[in-house]
């Protein structure tokens, strides 16, 4: 691991500030992604600014009856708030089916949406990596990708967004909320929050430097039946194959966010308004063009398969 | 909770310490003083307790909870399996809940009370955990033990607080002690010598003594 400074800020302003200007200062929040990162120095920031003491713990009433989550809330205790659970089980079920009761414990609601990837040529550092050495070549196109992405992709890189919490916040239309250098607010809908891949991979979200994200806002809940299915290759403690994400009415109208088959977890219009028409016409408005290898192309029968069963359980 | 200003020399006292310093000196002394006042801000020092007693170290601020504990506290319970978050041997309580000791910052636990298998119990006085371990051959080369010992602990506090987990079917009751729900809780510690069904009736014996 490379040296660094490290600082403990005691307001939200001087973190965002003391971040501003310096390219090498990042945040940490669990620490979880940033130092496995740091350790196999993909990651080498020169400064970190310990996020964690700054009062962004809390999980609030919104007037709009919704819910403001704090950026520094663990994934244990928002998937146990009891308002979570009651009225947006999505989310509880997303956050629960990740990583593990230790790391949920330390993992943030920040941290979880801007944890990087798992491609597994990005944590080789002997292997070429758009993302992580841009121009190198990416060598997942050519070699193992069958955890990676099918649709979203490009030329450049083909990883998949790993997180589950971000499944379930899609399709519960959140909204982040962050605070710049200069002291400015803005709030951007998940949808817009991470970026594709395209010629530049490394760059994953529109967050400047310096940007701190102080909470997520759920709006008011969604109602219906509430199922997050994951599909992988251990029945714990493992990443996402497949993940589906949905609300279903009970008039079979509904959304639904997929995981583990793009840069960013994936939601289409189009394909909500299919949903009353079954799986197959709503996977087939989610895969729309999609460029799979010859590795991950099971992924295309398993979405249409996943969502299948999460329709006839919502129906159930 | 500790206050977040505690924190002894902050990297812009230093910066602007030297900055007000090189003022009066030459351009030679001016990247001297810089160099130095990088490689002090790259430690900190740090108070918390360790098994109920406080600790004060100076520590390079790469060193994670557990090297500190391992190298620097000389507490050798708590193991280095795969140092990434991926096998639990690390795990241990921290302010009551389980962590992954590999996956922390030392000098990020200001004023926090951590807890390793030591402080659970030692030889002549064994945690409940410990003995059960013990008596229904919960290990065989012991190595990932002190992880599952301070995690199945912590986890049983975690039902009891009514925190669900992946398997639990309702959401909205409490949360119950079966063997579904603890194969579940604990897939955070691999056991590579394959342990698992001793551990999990070391741990369902605890786990009704209590209830
Ligand atoms: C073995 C293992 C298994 C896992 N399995 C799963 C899984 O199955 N599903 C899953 O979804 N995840 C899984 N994870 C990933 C885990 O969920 C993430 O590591 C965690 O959510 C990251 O949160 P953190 O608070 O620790 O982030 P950190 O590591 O602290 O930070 C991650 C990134 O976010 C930035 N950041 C943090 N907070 C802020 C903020 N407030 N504002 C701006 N930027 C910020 C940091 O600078 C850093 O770039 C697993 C991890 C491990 C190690
Ligand atoms: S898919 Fe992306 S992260 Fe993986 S090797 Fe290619 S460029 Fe790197
Ligand atoms: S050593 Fe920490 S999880 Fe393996
Ligand atoms: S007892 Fe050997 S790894 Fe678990």
């Amino acid at each position: 691991m490379r040296a660094f400074s490290y600082e403990r800020p005691a307001s939200i302003e001087a973190a965002a500030q003391a971040a501003a200007g310096m390219d090498g200062a990042k945040f940490i929040a669990g620490g979880t992604n940033l130092l496995d990162l740091m350790k196999l120095e993909i990651e080498r920031p020169t400064h970190l600014i310990d996020v964690n003491r700054l009062g962004l713990d809390r999980i609030e009433a919104t007037p709009e009856g919704g819910l403001r989550i704090g950026a520094l809330v663990r994934n244990t205790d928002l998937a146990a708030d009891e308002r979570v659970r009651r009225d947006y089980a999505l989310l509880s079920r997303a956050l629960l089916a990740g990583a593990s009761g230790q790391l949920r414990n330390r993992a943030t609601t920040a941290g979880n949406l801007l944890q990087r990837t798992r491609c597994p040529y990005f944590y080789d550092t002997n292997q070429p990596c758009n993302k992580r050495l841009p121009g190198s070549g990416c060598s997942a196109l050519a070699g193992f990708s069958r955890p990676l992405a099918v649709v979203g992709v490009s030329d450049a890189c083909i990883a998949s967004h790993p997180s589950d919490m971000a499944v379930a916040m899609r399709a519960l239309d959140a909204v982040v909320e962050t605070v710049r250098a200069d002291g400015t607010t803005r709030s951007i809908p998940i949808a817009d929050l991470h970026r594709l891949p395209g010629d530049t991979p490394h760059i994953e979200h529109v967050l400047e430097q310096g940007e701190l994200i102080t909470a997520v806002i759920l709006p008011k809940p969604a109602g219906g039946k509430q199922i997050y299915r994951k599909v992988r290759d251990r029945a714990s403690y493992a990443f996402a194959l497949v993940a589906v994400g949905a609300v279903v009415q009970p008039d079979g109208t509904g959304r639904v966010a997929i995981g583990g088959i793009a840069p960013k977890p994936w939601r289409k219009e189009a394909a909500d308004a299919e949903l009353p028409n079954g799986a197959k016409a709503a996977a087939a408005k989610l895969l729309e063009g999609a460029r799979p290898t010859d590795d991950n192309a099971f992924k295309l029968t398993l979405v249409e398969r996943a969502l299948s069963a999460v329709l006839s359980e919502a129906r159930g | 909770m500790q206050s977040p200003g505690a924190i002894e020399i902050s990297r812009r006292d230093l910066l602007a310490a030297s900055a007000a310093t090189v003022t009066v000196v030459s351009a030679h002394s001016l990247s001297h003083a810089q160099t130095k006042a990088t490689t002090e801000s790259q430690s900190t020092k740090v108070t918390f307790k360790v098994n109920g007693e406080s600790r004060e170290l100076r520590l390079d601020n790469r060193t994670s909870l557990l090297d500190a504990l391992r190298e620097h506290l000389h507490l050798t319970g708590t193991k280095k399996g795969c140092d990434h978050g991926q096998c639990g041997a690390c795990t241990v309580l921290i302010d009551g809940r389980r962590a992954n000791a590999c996956l922390t910052l030392a000098v990020m636990h200001e004023g926090d009370s951590i807890t390793t298998l030591e402080g659970l119990g030692q030889p002549e006085n064994l945690h409940p955990m410990q003995a059960a371990f013990v008596k229904h051959d919960g290990f065989q080369c012991g190595y990932c033990t002190p992880g599952q010992i301070c995690s199945s602990v912590a986890m049983l506090e975690e039902i009891r607080a009514n925190i669900p987990s992946h398997v639990t079917r309702d959401l909205t009751a409490p949360a119950e002690i079966t063997s579904d729900e603890i194969r579940e809780r604990m897939s955070g510690n691999i056991c590579r010598c394959g342990a698992y069904s001793n551990i999990v009736e070391a741990i369902t014996e605890v786990a009704g003594r209590k209830a």
